[in-house]
C-alpha cells in the first residue's frame, strides 16, 4: 500500500514525535509513505482567517505537487487535513479561477484516524499487538478540524465519531464514554488569549477525568500541545492528564516499548503508559501459550 | 434605543455582494440560535454568533468590523456545522477579519491579528512555519514578552522547538502567493 504523505509543519517541530510514531507503525503495517516533494505550509488557521486567496493557494500548491504520484494523501494533522480538503474542493469546482488548467485527480485526502480505522488496517493492528494496554482508561479527543465542517471534511460521524475508540479498543485499552470529545480547545487562540485556552482546556480535562480517564488521546497536533500545556492553572501539578497521539499508543502496543526519549517530550508526565506497558506482562497474542507454561510449572 | 436602530440607508451593498460571491447566504438565517448556543467561545463575545449573522444580513459592516467577536472566533466550525440552513458562518467570520485588515480598522483584539501576521510572516519567508522565529516575532510585536516564558523554555528544553528553519525549494512560488496573486482581479 502506497500513500502520499503530507506531514505538515507541526510534525517537524512541536509534534516531531507524532511523525516518528506514524512512520514507525506504517513500517510495521507495511504501508509505504511517500512524502510530497518540497511541500509547503498549508497556511493553517492564520491564512484562511485573514486572507482567502493565500489560504487557498498555499494548500493548492501541495495538492498540485501530489497530483503526479496520484496516491491517496495521508494527513496526520487535523488542521492541514481540513485546509487540504477545502482547497481540493475549491480547485475541483473551478480550476481556471486558480490559474490551473485542469484538476480532477483520482486521489482522496485521508486523515490519520480514518485511515487507521479501516477494517483491514484495524485487523492488522489487532493481529500485531504485542502488549495489550488493558488497564488504561482513555478519553478519545477529536477536537474540531478533522470533523468540521462536514461539507468540507466529508466526515461521516461529525458529532459522534468513533474511529479513535475503535483503534483504542483494538490495542486493548478502554475508551471511556465522555462529553467533550468534539469540543474546541481554542488552539488557534492559545498564544494571543491564553486565558480563554485555559478555560476551554480546563473544561475538557475535567470532563475526561470525571468519566474516569487516566489519559487522553488525540489525532491533532495542535490539540495535543494545547491541552497538555494549558491544563494546570496555578501550577497545580500532579492532577493533569497526559495527552497521547493515537499513533504513539499504537506504537507502544505493537512494539511493547515506550522509550525514555519519547516520554521526555511530554509536558505532562506520561508515566501511566510506561506503567501499563510494564504490567502487560502477558503479551496479547500468546496469552494461551503463557497459560500453558503456567500449567507445566 | 437610537444606538440599536438599524437603518437600510447604512447597508453596505458592497459587503452584501462580497458575501454573495463567497456563497455565504446570511439571508437564509431564521434566528434559531443553534450557532450561538454551541459556540465554545461565546461567553467572551461582544456580539453573539446569531447577532453577527443578522447584522451581516442587514449589511451592517462597520459594527461587525469593530467587534471583538470576529477576532475571538477560533474557526472551530461548530456554528456552520450545526446551522440547519448550512450558512457558512465560519467563512463569514473569515470575510469580516479580512475586510477589517484590508480597511485598516483597529482590531478590538490586537494580539490576535499580530499572531496571525507573525505566523504568516514565517511561512512567507521559509515556505513552512518556523516556530521559534514566529513566536519571537509575535512576542516583540505584541509586547507580551514575559507571557508563557516558562512554557516556552520547557518546550525548548524538551526539544520540541527546532532551532533552524526548514526552508523549501519553491520559495519563489510562495513569494508569488504572498504578493497577492489573484487579487489583481479585485477579489
Amino acid at each position: 500500500m502506497k500513500y502520499s504523505y503530507y506531514p505538515g509543519c507541526s510534525l517537524e517541530g512541536t509534534a516531531l514525535d507524532y511523525d516518528q510514531s506514524i512512520r514507525k507503525i506504517c513500517r510495521i503495517l507495511d504501508v509505504e509513505l511517500i512524502e510530497i516533494p518540497d511541500w509547503n505550509c498549508c497556511g493553517a488557521s492564520s491564512a484562511h482567517m485573514t486572507d482567502h486567496e493565500i489560504g487557498m493557494r498555499l494548500p493548492m500548491r501541495n495538492l498540485l505537487l501530489a497530483a503526479d504520484a496520484n496516491h491517496d494523501i495521508l494527513v496526520p494533522c487535523a488542521a492541514c487535513f481540513q485546509r487540504l480538503k477545502a482547497a481540493d474542493k475549491t480547485l475541483r469546482e473551478n480550476p481556471a479561477y486558480w490559474d490551473v488548467k485542469e484538476y480532477a485527480p483520482a486521489y482522496k485526502i485521508i486523515h490519520i484516524s480514518t485511515f487507521l480505522a479501516q477494517p483491514e488496517i484495524l485487523a492488522s493492528i489487532k493481529e500485531k499487538v504485542s502488549h495489550n494496554l488493558q488497564e488504561l482508561g482513555i478519553a478519545c479527543y477529536y477536537g474540531c478540524l478533522s470533523l468540521r465542517n462536514p461539507r468540507v471534511t466529508n466526515a461521516i460521524n461529525w458529532e459522534m465519531p468513533d474511529t479513535m475508540e475503535q483503534i483504542v479498543a483494538a490495542i486493548g485499552a478502554k475508551p471511556v464514554s465522555w462529553s467533550h470529545r468534539t469540543e474546541c480547545c481554542s488552539g488557534s487562540l492559545t498564544m494571543a488569549r491564553p486565558d480563554i485556552a485555559r478555560k476551554l482546556v480546563g473544561d475538557i480535562v475535567t470532563a475526561a477525568k470525571k468519566a474516569g480517564a487516566g489519559a487522553m488521546v488525540t489525532d491533532c497536533p495542535m490539540c495535543q500541545a494545547n491541552v497538555e500545556s494549558r491544563q494546570a492553572p496555578d501550577g497545580a501539578r500532579g492532577a493533569e492528564l497526559p495527552v497521547f497521539f493515537i499513533t504513539e499508543l499504537i506504537a507502544a502496543a505493537l512494539s511493547g516499548t515506550y522509550s525514555a526519549k519519547q516520554q521526555k517530550v511530554h509536558l505532562v508526565s506520561p508515566v501511566v503508559l510506561s506503567r501499563v506497558i510494564d504490567n502487560a506482562a502477558i503479551p496479547a497474542n500468546s496469552a494461551s501459550a503463557a497459560i500453558g507454561k503456567e500449567d507445566s510449572v | 434605543m437610537d444606538k440599536n436602530c438599524i437603518s437600510p440607508d447604512e447597508r453596505s451593498e458592497k459587503f452584501l455582494r462580497k458575501l454573495k460571491t463567497r456563497n455565504i447566504d446570511v439571508q437564509a438565517c431564521y434566528q434559531c440560535g443553534r450557532c450561538s448556543s454551541g459556540c465554545p467561545i461565546g461567553d467572551y463575545f461582544d456580539l453573539n454568533v446569531m447577532e453577527v449573522v443578522r447584522l451581516a444580513a442587514y449589511g451592517q459592516e462597520e459594527r461587525l468590523l469593530q467587534s471583538h467577536t470576529i477576532w475571538l472566533c477560533a474557526a472551530c466550525e461548530t456554528c456552520a456545522t450545526r446551522c440547519p440552513n448550512e450558512i457558512e458562518i465560519a467563512e463569514l467570520m473569515d470575510v469580516l477579519r479580512e475586510l477589517a485588515l484590508r480597511k485598516g480598522i483597529l482590531p478590538a483584539e490586537p494580539r490576535v491579528p499580530l499572531f496571525h501576521k507573525a505566523f504568516l510572516g514565517s511561512v512567507g519567508r521559509w515556505g513552512k512555519a518556523y516556530e521559534i522565529g514566529m513566536i519571537a516575532n509575535y512576542k516583540v510585536k505584541s509586547g507580551d514578552l514575559m507571557g508563557d516564558m516558562k512554557l516556552g523554555m520547557s518546550m525548548f528544553l524538551k526539544g520540541k522547538l527546532k532551532l533552524v528553519p526548514h526552508s523549501i525549494e519553491g520559495k519563489s512560488e510562495i513569494r508569488e502567493i504572498f504578493s497577492g496573486k489573484g487579487k489583481e482581479y479585485d477579489r
